[in-house]
């Protein structure tokens, strides 16, 4: 068998898993996992500027590709700068490894230079952690965290490295294992056919069904299906912030997002449904508004691969655990079984009467039927920008997005008919999190577009990272909506605090000229006053092709999201449509 | 209502604080909890009581089970079950007051298991309410110092938690 010292054993492992990218940023604790990259390794390392940008980056590579992704950070202040990410990565069940050093075994807990307790502060974060012990555990372990990252409900697992094992002059027997198998960790493979069948019974007699369907979909790989099995039925199909692209949005049967900032018709078609079919949805506070109001009418049928998703917030009444993909499968089968041989167990006339009122909730209040937003102003609306980007990238851009009032704005307007394609941080809600997703969007797929939604706050928390594009010359369009104020914070507070203020624009007289900053990190900036410009100025972005363009577009910074639950105290149907309702 | 769920877990570092860190993080109550290896020395066998609604016990259950280093567990409340907890309890012992706490230690099948010149050890075994009897039978005023084991338990009957 191959001897080898630790830290050839990391790369080489990394390389048998296919890790396309390293992400990472060096240090003290992991020179001797640095040197063996040096010497060996046949995987590119991205040297981000900051290990926070590492991990946004390995997560949105993973959420581009279905692949997880891969951050190497030393021990102390390059662990702790990871957390974030990892908890970005671990709220919206992101498959990624973070392999963070740790100082030499014998001096764990003296308080060592560099010395953190990264299991003990990730532990409320990560899917699974590992402290490796000696270097022949190193390929198990490794093997081990891409397993338990990838399977079952995905999400981020941490590996702590002390220097020692990974020494250059230590060697042990290397063998990859091929195949792992642990008695305490065995993801449903299978739903209950019970279950199964009673669902699809279930939805054959609905006569107000919704699809609510989430990011689970997406990470299950099972948009395809869910469209088929949506358009089988006929049923209107509602996705959240995370489920977006898991169906079409061009649709006919897409009724829009739901929740804080659905649409008016996917808002109100649940408040009234009969039968709410969640798939790979995890009823999140941002959806349901107030649990004691929600959805007075519905049974509810929920499928998740995660038991504890399942009855967390709202109790189901028909729970399937299992992988979305065979649940689905198994249901679509039975479906078409039983529209073929009995027809009349569906019930035509209830889906048309129900289609016709959605309709109806759809033509009267929809984001894109009429124009939610007003023009008086002169200036720029945020919508009209993701309207622009939208048309200029004919809806097939992978967008990443930070986090405000920019993120919900491209999450109603921008229709994204293909999953992996909305790139934005959900569950955590990172702000600094869109630049660095997109540059690993960007190393993904070197040939798509690759926009990034932004913020003029947002942006400057991951702003250092225009260097690492310079560096790896990565062309992604920068679309920095710039209302000069901290606009979703401002939002809540002209609608809940008396409009003031406290600190949402505190920063109006001191932003940086951004056109300018892009082109000290050697980038194209270009600015965007008039709407009359929006449209070219766009388009000169994307005709760029091997540029990395900072377009920065002022727009009204009075403008605010709608529509708006009725935050906490309201149903699901409880909304603010305009600023005539709420300011 | 109280619940006693029985773990059996890896025993590797680490694991430990990833249950007692789950209770904390979703702010679940842990009311006790003990901890030992079992005959096999990769596993440990735990065992803790907390109180909840159906609701909570359920998510406590499936949380704990989604943690990777647990292989199984048991809520033991939820049919026939044995359980015992152990305590050690000074108290003050002087004059006639000593055959009084021997007397009423024999009652509760416990044994004064040191003695000093103006002290008993006693130990006791039992459900944790018979150690919570005998608690305030020795009367707050005489009681020096307490230490409780937490509950241990085991299923009634042929069923066992095992791999
Ligand atoms: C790291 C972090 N800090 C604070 C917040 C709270 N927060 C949410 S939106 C927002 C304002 C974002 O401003 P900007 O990026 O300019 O976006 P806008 O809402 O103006 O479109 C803030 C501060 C957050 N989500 N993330
Ligand atoms: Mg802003």
């Amino acid at each position: 068998m191959e001897l080898l010292s630790g830290g050839d054993m990391v790369v080489r492992a990394l390389e048998e898993e296919g890790v396309e990218f390293i992400f990472g940023y060096p240090g003290g604790a992991v020179l001797h996992i640095y040197d063996a990259i040096f010497n060996n390794c046949k995987i590119p390392h991205v040297l981000v500027r900051h290990e926070q940008a590492a991990t946004h980056a390995a997560d949105a590579y993973a959420r581009a590709t279905g692949k997880p992704g891969l951050v190497l950070v030393t021990s102390g202040p390059g662990a702790t700068n990871a957390i974030t990410g990892i908890a970005t990565a671990y709220m919206d069940s992101i498959p990624m490894v973070v392999l963070s050093g740790q100082v030499q075994s014998h001096l764990i807990g003296e308080d060592a230079f560099q010395e953190t307790d990264m299991i003990g502060v990730s532990r409320p974060i990560v899917k699974h952690s590992f402290l490796v012990k000696h270097a022949k555990d190193i390929p198990e372990t490794i093997k081990k965290a891409f397993y338990i990252a990838t399977t079952g409900r995905p999400g981020p697992v941490v590996v702590d490295l002390p220097k020692d094992i990974t020494h250059p002059d230590e060697k042990f027997e290397y063998e990859y294992p091929k195949t792992i198998k642990m008695r305490s960790y065995n993801p449903a493979v299978r739903g209950h056919s019970g279950q199964i069948k009673k669902a699809v019974s279930m939805l054959l007699a609905a006569k107000r069904p919704v699809l609510y369907a989430g990011g689970g979909v997406i990470l299950g790989d099972s948009s395809e299906l869910l469209t088929e099995f949506a358009h089988a039925l006929n049923i209107p199909v509602t996705n959240t912030l995370m489920g977006l692209g898991g169906f079409p949005g061009e649709d006919r049967q897409f009724i829009g997002m739901l929740g804080m900032h659905g649409t008016y018709e996917a808002n109100t078609a649940m408040h009234h449904s009969d039968l709410i079919f969640a798939v790979g949805a995890r009823f999140d506070d941002r959806t349901t508004n107030m649990t004691s109001k929600y959805c007075p009418t519905a049974k509810i049928i929920h499928i998740d691969i995660d038991p504890t998703s399942i009855s967390k917030t709202i109790t189901a009444d028909v729970p399937i655990v299992g992988p979305i993909e065979t649940v689905l499968k198994d249901m679509l089968e039975l479906v078409k079984t039983a529209l073929k041989k009995t027809p009349e167990t569906f019930d035509q006339e209830a889906n048309d009467s129900w289609w016709q009122q959605i309709n109806e909730w759809r033509d009267a209040q929809g984001l894109w039927t009429a124009p939610r937003y007003d023009t008086d102003s002169g200036m720029i609306k945020p919508q009209q920008v993701i309207e622009a980007l939208y048309k200029t990238t004919k809806g097939d851009a992978y967008v990443t997005s930070d986090v405000g009032q920019h993120q919900m704005f491209a999450a109603q307007y921008y229709r994204f008919n293909k999953p992996r394609r909305w790139i934005n941080s959900g569950g955590l809600g990172t702000m600094g999190f869109g630049l660095p997703a997109a540059m690993g969007v960007k190393l993904a797929f070197p040939d798509a577009d690759v926009a990034c939604v932004t913020g003029e706050g947002s942006i400057q928390m991951n702003i250092q990272e225009l260097s690492t594009c310079t560096h790896y010359r990565l062309p992604i369009k920068i679309i920095n909506i710039n209302n000069e104020s901290l606009g979703m914070v401002k939002q809540w507070q002209d609608m809940q605090y008396g409009g003031r203020h406290s600190q949402s624009v505190a920063y109006k007289d001191s932003l940086p000229d951004f056109v300018k900053l892009a082109e000290a990190y050697g980038h194209v900036g270009i600015r965007v006053t008039k709407f009359e410009d929006l449209e070219d100025k766009m388009n000169e972005a994307f005709s760029l092709k091997d540029r990395l363009v900072f377009l920065d577009v002022v727009v009204d910074p009075n403008e605010h999201v709608y529509p708006m639950q009725i935050a906490s105290s309201g149903s699901m149907r409880d909304m603010w449509l305009n600023k005539t309702e709420r300011t | 209502m109280r619940h006693i769920i029985s773990v059996l877990l890896e025993n590797e570092p680490g694991a430990l604080s990833r249950v007692v860190g789950l209770f904390s993080q979703r702010g679940y109550n842990i009311e006790s909890l003990t901890v030992a290896p079992t005959e096999d020395p990769t596993l440990s066998r735990l065992t803790l009581t907390t109180k909840g609604d159906e609701r909570t016990i359920e998510q406590i259950t499936k949380h704990l089970n989604k943690l990777v280093d647990v292989v199984k567990l048991v809520d033991l409340t939820e049919g026939g079950h044995i359980e015992r907890e152990l305590m050690l309890i000074k108290v003050k012992a002087t004059g006639a007051q000593r055959a009084e706490i021997k007397r009423c230690t024999d009652i509760f099948r416990g044994q004064v298991v040191d003695v000093g010149p103006s002290v008993y050890t006693i130990q006791i075994t039992g459900t944790s309410d018979k150690l919570d009897a005998f608690v305030q039978s020795m009367g707050d005023a005489n009681i020096l110092e307490v230490v409780r084991t937490g509950v241990s338990g085991l299923a009634r009957g042929e069923k066992v938690l095992s791999l």
